[in-house]
């Protein structure tokens, strides 16, 4: 079903399918009918009206959609006229208690349910302020109901455990029902970042600071192997890679197109980062698609020679497969495979298995599951942490990675780092490589950048993967905390190594956070393609300009940071790696003493 | 020296512990009438004193020579190749001779000689003063007295001379309790709390067997929650688990009948015995010590090994026993089977809850002399000193070594001391080195004359100090700030600074400690800068004749100057020791790590490729 391609523009393809009765007609009508306006009042503090004068399709050359990808920007049931967020809101406000755990004192008073939010004013003769939940975090919701007052407990994606004791059993219901909807919302455009309008940042802010042109004019000044090419700019050589995207310079844009068509999902090889000490290079890209009939791709084989060539006289390279030797050949059957030996003379391939998809889920779904049973649990604790494998994959990711800076640095190798789609694993390794070797990507700005790049940029689908957290009863279906497991491993280097990262532990939980639910539109959509279609850049917040404001930035840096041009080696022994309770632990945890 | 056939072997290889692919360093081994010394090729040594030596083994011959592996009582292990079968026999042969010795004049004590005169040997054993510890708890007191009964040791042999009993318990009450006592360990006093008034009271199971009863202990009992002017009834905690306590009534021992003694509240509280934590131990050392170790397996064995759930035992006997005197202001007597094991763990530990003072470095030896040294834990039985019976052999100690490090790692500013001198105190209690832990008890001690043969560790320790000072500690906590800990089970990690003190690889590459210990440093020299300037201006200032010009002057520069010379400071002076050759940190190293030990991998085709292995790993005795 996703050969069906939409297009959204008035000059496309004329509608073909029922979704494409909405993108008929005047695109900006479609857009702007979208818009929840009639909640627009009622939103709380912060959000302004939205700026539904600007066109979102200005730009001439507009990509086509998937069927997928237009499902995803609107919706699956897009009856915009209708579909209004006060529809959803069942009641609008109880007395309620909310329950924040067992150190902290419970707040009484009027519960309300707004289009982004949850809110709950304290009486008249309470001290607190107006306590706020983004209803997007909200990963589950379990009520109950007895005599004539009911319980919400609300399992947030930031791993937090909420109480609300309602009066009204028919409140209950209502309010419960509200946030289930309101929660599980799809439609990207409707979300709060397109409405969250706080003082003191300006829109578009912060949006600029790591654009790959940048990265590039780094490596231009240490190599003059590479080029920065434009061939993806309207998206449509690989929907996944940004516009810009670094190759060899030896290697025109045609050589690349042909290369698209023999990776998975258009994922050419691509630089990833360049490391001048040694003069050696890492690359992704997605496997390369063999098939049954181990079909090859001269251009493929070209650009990976002319990667050697660029690097320096008689440099080796290494194809770091995440997938074990047996899973990469399996995945011929589907038409995916790996790179055969003769064809790719100088490069030699090894694999390292890293779990993805649905076991990473799991683990993580099992991890918090064992930290929330901490008071009944005295013997078993380490069983169960055991058996939930977490830090197996922390330990696997990590040597990885090591692994793959180890033969830039110290054999004086190129490394391409594929699994199978190339959009978790291998990011996985490019980033933590580069964080051991790099020390600019050790800094605040420098790890900001990498997140952007390798991550965002790079074609993480953070809208698929972390649509849930642990806490969710449904089935995951495209769910998996690859990044939540580079978080931990960045914070496993950070206890090892105390003084070289700038940022603390403050930082990553931010990220975490603001991964899974934000005001900010930074980790919104899949990919750039998507991003741009919705108009991110210029109608939400970018999440950098928020933590780069000094107040936050304060709470973010590392006070023992010295810098240094080293690399950092972490230990990957099991004796060496910890538990990340600053996470896992964070609202179970008793405070302990200072 | 007699045992020494061979004292030096060339050739000798070390390998590395973890490394699955035989990674060694070559090297010249050297064997000294009290230590076996290692030289690598880089010119490091690795001295291993022979008393720290628990097992030798000889492993079957293999191509490259005969393997010799060392374990030690400071978990260190070493794994030496020695090329020639008869030169491997003849070190495993002295070895096994040298390390376990059959008489006490044989052990290092004895002819260790740090060069010190008689007096400063004596100075140095009469720093610990325990007539003066009890002077600063507050006894002898109305309530408490100094009993002179066992002043020859006629009463209990494993007991101190001094000790502490209500002052209403006459001699022939506390000779009649000692004869219905294990060993005749009575009840005495271990901890005064001043403030409370309540006391920690330490002995050993009674002889009560199924229907036995003795006045004078019921006496001595009574007297004890007396001499406690709040509160009438006293907890008596038996720190065996019940079905111990019950099998010993079998054999005529066993646990106080509430019935027969008024006011008590009896309590079990379930830490295993000797052997128990022998193999504990023993199964926790074999899990990581494995090669090529997985997460999974770390986890698995550590909780199969059950040792961090001993150490929760442990702690959580404490805490009951600090809450008794804290909460309900009550007296708390302590026993096990002799009261010289679980005994001495939670009353000292308790102790070290409850007073501040012994979070000190200098309060924590006197707690370890009073508790541990004074009461008769038999140290040299339980750390193996001499040849003896390896089933008496249990790391009581090292756990209540555990414990506190669990506490230094709960509260980060409430120790004096930090986490490198436990670890020197638990090298020393096998080193054999001082006289402090040898012998059983204080008789046998005073029988090997240790004051006059041997040297005492304490003052070493307190001359190196600067070593072992907590940065973070803050001295201003009242004097009875009791500390809480929290027992939650993912509290209890595994301290792998013990047992892999000697595997550098493992450890954290940069010490937050060592960048704060410099700071410390940096801040006392500039502040000393500070005074000197300071007293430089005042004396120019008197020189001048014109005093009110100065006086301005030394306004305006004082308060910003030290500010502004410390940020300098910091800035001119990179923390760390850097070497740009490897481009690493702190000799961090991809080859130290093992990340998979490709490197077969990588020159298989391309056999010239030599892997750059820097493995160098800093150990030091």
């Amino acid at each position: 079903m996703d050969e069906i391609e939409v297009s959204l523009t008035g000059s496309g393809r004329g509608p073909r399918s029922e979704v494409l009765a909405v993108g008929g007609g005047n695109s900006c009508e479609t857009v702007r009918s979208l818009l929840p306006r009639g909640l627009l009042n009622s939103c709380p503090a912060g959000v302004a009206s939205c700026p539904a004068s600007s066109c979102p399709f200005r730009s001439p050359r507009w990509p086509r959609l998937t069927l997928q990808e237009s499902v995803l920007l609107l919706g699956p049931r897009p009856t915009p006229s209708a579909m209004e967020f006060s529809e959803l809101i069942r009641t609008g406000r109880a007395q309620a208690k909310l329950l924040r755990g067992p150190e902290v004192p419970p707040l009484h008073g009027t519960l309300c349910v707004t289009g982004h939010h949850l809110l709950l004013l304290p009486g008249p003769q309470a001290t607190s302020d107006l306590w706020l939940l983004l209803l997007r975090s909200v990963d589950s919701i379990e009520k109950r109901v007895s005599g004539d007052s009911g319980t919400i407990t609300l399992r947030c994606k930031d791993l937090r455990v909420l109480q609300l004791d309602i009066e009204g059993v028919e409140a209950t219901r209502d309010i419960a029902r509200s946030i289930e909807a309101l929660s599980s919302l799809e439609s990207v455009i409707t979300s709060f970042p397109f409405f969250y309008r706080p003082k003191g940042l300006r829109l578009g802010d912060a949006w600029h600071f790591h654009p790959p042109e940048r990265y590039y004019k780094r490596v231009a000044r240490e190599t003059n192997a590479w080029r920065l090419s434009e061939v993806n700019e309207d998206f449509s050589l690989c929907p996944s890679y940004p516009r810009a995207v670094i190759v060899p310079r030896a290697v025109d844009d045609d050589a690349l197109a042909r290369c698209a068509r023999f990776r998975q999902g258009g994922r050419f090889p691509v630089l990833s980062y360049h490391h001048a000490p040694s003069g050696t290079v890492l690359l992704r890209s997605s496997q390369p698609l063999t098939g049954p009939q181990k079909r090859h791709c001269a251009e493929d084989e070209e650009l990976l020679w002319a990667v050697l060539a660029g690097a320096r006289p008689g440099a080796r390279g290494f194809i770091l497969d995440t997938r074990s030797a047996q899973a990469a050949k399996q995945a011929r059957v589907t038409g995916g495979g790996t790179e055969a030996r003769a064809a790719y003379p100088g490069w030699k391939r090894l694999h390292r298995p890293l779990e993805r998809g649905r076991p990473l889920q799991e683990s993580f779904v099992r991890l918090v599951e064992a930290c929330g049973y901490l008071e009944q649990s005295t013997d078993c604790w380490r069983s169960r942490l055991e058996a939930c494998h977490w830090l197996g994959h922390v330990k696997e990711a990590l040597s990885t990675a090591c692994l793959a800076a180890q033969a830039m640095e110290r054999e004086g190798a190129c490394v391409l780092v594929h699994g199978a789609e190339g959009t978790d694993s291998t990011l996985l390794v490019t980033s933590l490589a580069q964080l051991i070797l790099d020390p600019s990507s050790r800094t605040v700005a420098g790890f900001q950048e990498l997140v952007e790049r390798e991550w965002i940029q790079a074609g993480h689908p953070f809208q698929l993967r972390c649509a849930h957290s642990a806490f969710s009863h449904a089935r995951p279906k495209h769910e998996a905390p690859t990044f939540l497991l580079f978080l931990d491993c960045v914070w496993q280097l950070g206890r090892q190594f105390p003084l070289s990262l700038e940022f603390g532990e403050g930082l990553l939980l931010a990220l975490f956070e603001h991964a899974y639910a934000s005001p900010f539109g930074t980790f919104l959509c899949s990919s750039e393609k998507e991003r741009c279609l919705c108009e991110v850049r210029t109608r939400t917040h970018s999440l950098w300009s928020g933590l780069n404001q000094p107040k936050e930035q304060r709470k973010l840096r590392n006070p023992l940071y010295v810098p240094s041009p080293l690399a950092i080696w972490p230990s990957v022994e099991p004796q060496s790696l910890r538990l990340w309770q600053g996470l896992f632990l964070r609202w179970t945890r008793p405070n302990l003493q200072r | 020296m007699e045992h020494i056939r061979t004292t030096k072997v060339e050739q000798v290889k070390l390998l590395d512990r973890f490394s699955t692919s035989n990674k060694s360093l070559t090297g010249t081994l050297y064997l000294t009438a009290t230590h076996l010394l290692f030289i690598d090729s880089h010119q490091k040594e690795t001295w291993i004193l022979h008393h720290h030596i628990a097992l030798v083994e000889k492993l079957a011959l293999t191509t490259s020579g005969c393997p010799l592996v060392i374990q030690c009582k400071n978990f260190r292990i070493v794994h030496f190749i020695v090329p020639r079968e008869r030169d491997c026999h003849d070190i495993y042969n002295s070895l096994l001779q040298l390390s376990k010795q059959a008489k006490y004049e044989d052990l290092y004590a004895f002819s260790y000689n740090p060069k010190q005169n008689d007096l400063e040997r004596l100075r140095g054993w009469q720093l610990i003063d325990l007539a003066e510890e009890y002077k600063r708890m507050g006894v002898p007191n109305s309530n408490w007295q100094l009993s002179d009964g066992n002043r020859e040791y006629k009463i209990c042999e494993t007991y101190p001379r001094e000790l502490y009993v209500p002052r209403i318990a006459s001699k022939p009450i506390i000779v009649g309790s000692s004869k219905f006592r294990s060993k005749g360990r009575f009840p005495v006093l271990s901890y005064y709390h001043q403030n409370k008034e309540a006391a920690i009271c330490r002995c050993s199971q009674p002889l009560s067997g199924f229907s036995a009863r003795c006045l004078e202990d019921e006496h001595l009992l009574q007297a004890i929650s007396k001499a406690n002017p709040v509160n009438r009834y006293m907890y008596v905690m038996d720190t065996r688990p019940k079905l111990n306590a019950m099998a010993n009534r079998a054999a005529g021992k066993g646990y106080e009948n509430e019935d027969n003694y008024s006011n008590i509240r009896f309590q079990f509280v379930g830490i295993e015995n000797i052997h128990v934590m022998r193999s504990s131990l023993q199964k926790l050392l074999e899990v990581n010590g494995t090669k090529g170790l997985s997460v999974g397996d770390f986890y698995s064995g550590l909780e199969s090994s059950g040792w961090l759930r001993h150490i929760k035992a442990v702690m959580d006997a404490a805490i009951f026993l600090a809450k008794a005197i804290m909460v309900e202001n009550a007296s708390v007597l302590v026993h096990c089977s002799d009261g010289w094991d679980r005994t001495s763990q939670v009353c000292s530990l308790g102790s070290l809850l409850l007073d501040s003072y012994y979070r000190t470095i200098k309060g924590f030896m006197v707690l370890i002399e009073k508790d541990w040294i004074s009461f008769g834990h038999k140290f040299s039985e339980r750390c193996g000193h001499l040849d003896g019976d390896p089933k008496e052999v249990s790391p009581v100690f090292t756990q209540f070594l555990e414990c506190v490090w669990h506490l230094t790692e709960q509260f980060p500013q409430d120790f004096e001391f930090n986490e490198a001198f436990l670890l020197q105190i638990h090298e020393h209690i096998h080193s054999c080195q001082f006289g402090n832990f040898l012998g059983n008890c204080q008789k046998e001690r005073e029988e090997l004359k240790l004051k006059e043969k041997t040297y005492s560790l304490w003052p070493f320790l307190l001359d190196d100090q600067k070593k072992y000072l907590n940065p973070l500690y803050s001295s201003k906590s009242p004097k009875f700030a009791v500390l809480e800990p929290n027992t939650v089970s993912f509290n209890f990690k595994f301290w792998r600074n013990m047992y892999h003190q000697f595997d550098r690889t493992l450890h954290p590459r940069q010490s937050v400690f060592n960048i704060i210990m410099n700071m410390n440093e940096q801040n006392k020299q500039l502040e000393k800068d500070i005074k000197d300037l300071e007293s430089k201006i005042k004396q120019r200032k008197n020189k001048q004749t014109d005093g009110i010009l100065t006086k301005e002057l030394l306004h305006s520069v004082h308060p910003e100057s030290p500010t502004l010379k410390t940020s300098l400071c910091f800035k001119e002076q990179t923390l760390l020791p850097v070497n740009h050759a490897l481009r690493t940190i702190e000799g961090s190293n991809p080859a130290d790590n093992r990340y998979s030990e490709y490197t077969e991998e990588f020159s298989k085709s391309e056999p010239g490729v030599v892997s750059l292995e820097y493995g160098v790993a800093r150990m030091t005795c």
